[in-house]
């Protein structure tokens, strides 16, 4: 397990900028989510990092050495797919066994042995070990490709959105599962997905790209409770914040061009009269449709508010954050 | 604009039952939402009321037209697919006047009626436009024009918003659900996403294997689910079941988890054997002096709340609460449970048992 770095990371494919001066350090043991819109350029920061693909300029360092110069197969890293590729006619143990019985391992058959089965006992898996790769459901499938990658102790895990085709309940326990084996196994996980909840969930740290660019690194809680831009703010949180004309309410500091306010944010009680559009009761939670002046944005009310669309509440923001012109946070 | 009444409608694909023995009704103007897993015969039940497939037995009543047997052209219904079908070849405005220059309505006729749905869609500046090069949304747009410019007494929608990726789908969702308020016609909807069936529904069936499991609004359906699969099928985490042998009695307002008494609302029904309790992750409460144990297994944050996952006696059990309390894997918690909220079930077949809290609403199963 190691430190990796990015430094100035570029790289392009013909006119279209995919990666720009992306610098990143990505501590040992840590689990790190680049989270971003499709396009933003995660997955081809994976790619760069594994070597399938070459930077334009930059350089990138496992544990201070630089590996631009390797081969993928030298780099000794891990890249787990969203689609799950299995060898079908083998047994789930063979399937695990195989990155180690590559020629340039020449892994002694009893340290083969020794591995799977540690292998299948964090997976949960030891069970279906003889069982046929195509004989297993859809989330032990992607258990095993992740265990094909964890066989081998590469110095990172590189995840391009493992869970993405599976369905909510099985995402769900996977995204504890992942999080528990990361810190079972003390390793380094470079995780790409598009999900906030898997974000927020599993990373000690989340990098919120940009076009090419990594314009947030941080914890989930920094991220969330402290973006330095309002992209940053609207990648996490659900119902999205709301961005409103920082004049709305008054009070906004020189500059400011928009308030924005998490739906949590916005106090009832006192304060403007917002006119209600629409209730959805989703059970948990219920969220309030409100217009001001003009201006449409969401709160969270009380799952058995006596609201009802028409109705008129006083709302005044609290803990409201600023941005100026350009989204740049201000206050 | 009409009301819909379903009569013990059944669908057989020969020894298959789609659609066992379904009831319900949907009123005048009501946006109703089909809920459940793929297979459950949620699609096949929408493709009854539109005709595209007959029914094996019983009726359905269209603005008090009994229609069961009727062919699709004959019921005055609106369907609107996942895959929205647009003529490629045409523009805009054809491919929304299509439907009446089809059924011989007068040319300024069809123009005014197509202003008017462009009005209401927001789509007016785009009517002479190619549909080959319009984003998703505008062609969803175009589709729903297509449906409702023929002013059918009722629309089905089959998962329209299927294909849409998530941030899309949130934003024509309440869209969707916009235009119903200011137009007012019955809709019919299928979805296998709980989130969305709360968020748009006016009411809810959720059903499974053919059958209905309960039918009524988000909030009764999420607060008092009438069987074990409804309370895991509806919220995100579920309700926690917490399953026990044990004994309770008609009137009692408590019973023993792991010997620890746990109040309940007051019992109509009595029942001996195994049971589950059931809590949603909200009213699940971490606090030191609970004696009802558990130790903590993960803790997921998200934002103002955290997801903690934690091992007890009944299993493993999902409690949400304010990120702001700090929550260490591996501690041991005790737990207390919101009282009013806790539903009971028969564990063997299912269903839950009667209560203050939920016999309001078990009557209409």
């Amino acid at each position: 397990m190691s430190d990796v770095t990015l430094t100035g990371i570029r790289k392009s494919f013909g006119t279209q900028v995919a990666v720009k001066a992306m610098t990143m350090d990505i501590p040992d043991g840590s689990f790190v989510v680049l989270l971003g819109p499709t396009g933003a350029g995660k997955t081809t920061t994976l790619r760069l990092i594994a070597g399938l693909e070459t930077p334009d300029a930059g350089d990138i360092r496992i544990d201070g050495r630089s590996i631009l110069r390797d081969t993928p197969a030298d780099r000794n890293v891990a890249m787990v797919f969203q689609q799950y590729s299995l060898y079908p006619h083998l047994t789930v143990r063979d399937n695990l066994a195989f990155p180690l019985r590559s020629p340039m391992l020449r892994t002694p058959e009893a340290e083969i042995t020794r591995r799977v089965a540690e292998v299948a006992e964090v997976l949960r898996i030891p069970h279906k070990l003889d069982n046929k790769a195509t004989n297993l459901s859809g989330g032990e499938m992607q258990r095993v490709s992740i265990g094909r990658a964890l066989v081998r102790s590469p110095s990172i895990f590189l995840m391009d959105e493992p869970l993405s085709s599976l369905d909510a309940k099985l995402r769900a326990d996977l995204r504890i599962e992942l999080k528990r084996i990361q810190s079972d196994l003390g390793a380094t996980f470079l995780y790409v997905t598009h999900d906030q909840i898997e974000a927020m969930t599993m990373a000690t740290h989340v990098g919120v790209l940009d076009q090419g660019q990594l314009v947030q690194f941080g914890t989930p809680r920094e991220i969330y409770e402290n973006p330095a831009s309002l992209y940053v703010a609207s990648r996490l949180g659900l119902p999205r914040i709301n961005a409103l004309p920082a004049a709305l309410f008054g009070g906004a500091p020189a500059g400011a061009k928009t308030i924005a306010l998490r739906p949590e944010h916005v106090q009832q009680g006192q304060g403007k009269p917002a006119q209600v559009i629409r209730i959805e009761h989703l059970g948990d939670q219920t969220r309030l449709h409100l217009m001001l002046e003009g201006h449409a944005f969401t709160t969270l009310t009380d799952p058995h508010s006596p609201l009802t669309s028409g109705d008129t509440v006083a709302i005044q923001p609290r803990d409201a954050l600023y941005f100026d012109a350009s989204g740049s946070r201000i206050a | 604009m009409a009301q819909i009444i379903i009569k013990g409608l059944r669908k057989e694909f020969g020894a298959f039952t789609a659609v066992q023995s379904s009831s319900f009704t949907i009123e005048d103007g009501e946006f109703f939402m089909l809920l459940g897993p793929s297979g459950c015969g949620k699609t096949t039940t929408l493709r009854m009321i539109a005709g595209l497939e007959l029914p094996t037995a019983g009726e359905i009543w269209i603005g008090g037209e009994e229609v069961a047997q009727k062919p699709a052209s004959q019921r005055d219904i609106a369907f609107v697919f996942q895959m929205f079908a647009l003529y490629p070849h045409l523009n805009v405005r054809r491919n929304i006047s299509y439907p009446l220059i089809s059924q011989g309505m007068p040319r300024a006729q069809v123009r005014a009626k197509v202003a008017e749905v462009a009005q209401i869609l927001g789509i007016t500046d785009i009517l002479d436009r190619p549909v080959g090069g319009l984003s998703g949304g505008d062609r969803q747009r175009v589709a729903l024009g297509r449906a409702i410019v023929r002013d059918p007494k009722a629309f089905m929608m089959d998962e329209p918003l299927g294909a849409l990726d998530a941030e899309f789908r949130e934003h024509m969702s309440l869209e969707l659900r916009a235009l119903h308020d200011r137009m007012g016609a019955t809709t019919v909807y299928v979805t296998h996403d709980q989130l969305e069936a709360m968020q748009m529904g006016d009411k809810i069936v959720v059903m499974n294997h053919g059958v209905i499991e309960q039918f009524g609004t988000p909030q009764d359906i999420y607060d008092k689910p009438a069987t074990m699969f409804v309370a895991e099928f509806i919220g995100s985490p579920c309700m926690n079941l917490m399953r026990f042998d044990g004994r309770v009695a008609a009137g009692s307002t408590e019973v023993l988890l792991a010997n620890v008494p746990v109040a309940i609302p007051r019992q109509h029904d009595g029942l001996s054997g195994s049971l589950a309790f059931g809590v949603r992750p909200e009213h699940v409460q971490l606090s030191t002096d609970s004696p009802y144990r558990a130790e903590v297994r993960a803790t997921e944050y998200l934002g103002t709340t955290q997801i903690v996952t934690l091992k007890t006696a009944q299993g493993e059990v999902k409690a949400r609460t304010g990120s702001e309390h700090r929550i260490g894997v591996g501690d041991s918690v005790g737990l207390g449970f919101d009282a009013r909220t806790i539903t009971l079930f028969d564990a063997k077949s299912g269903h839950a048992l009667r209560s203050d809290l939920n016999a309001g609403v078990l009557q209409n199963v």
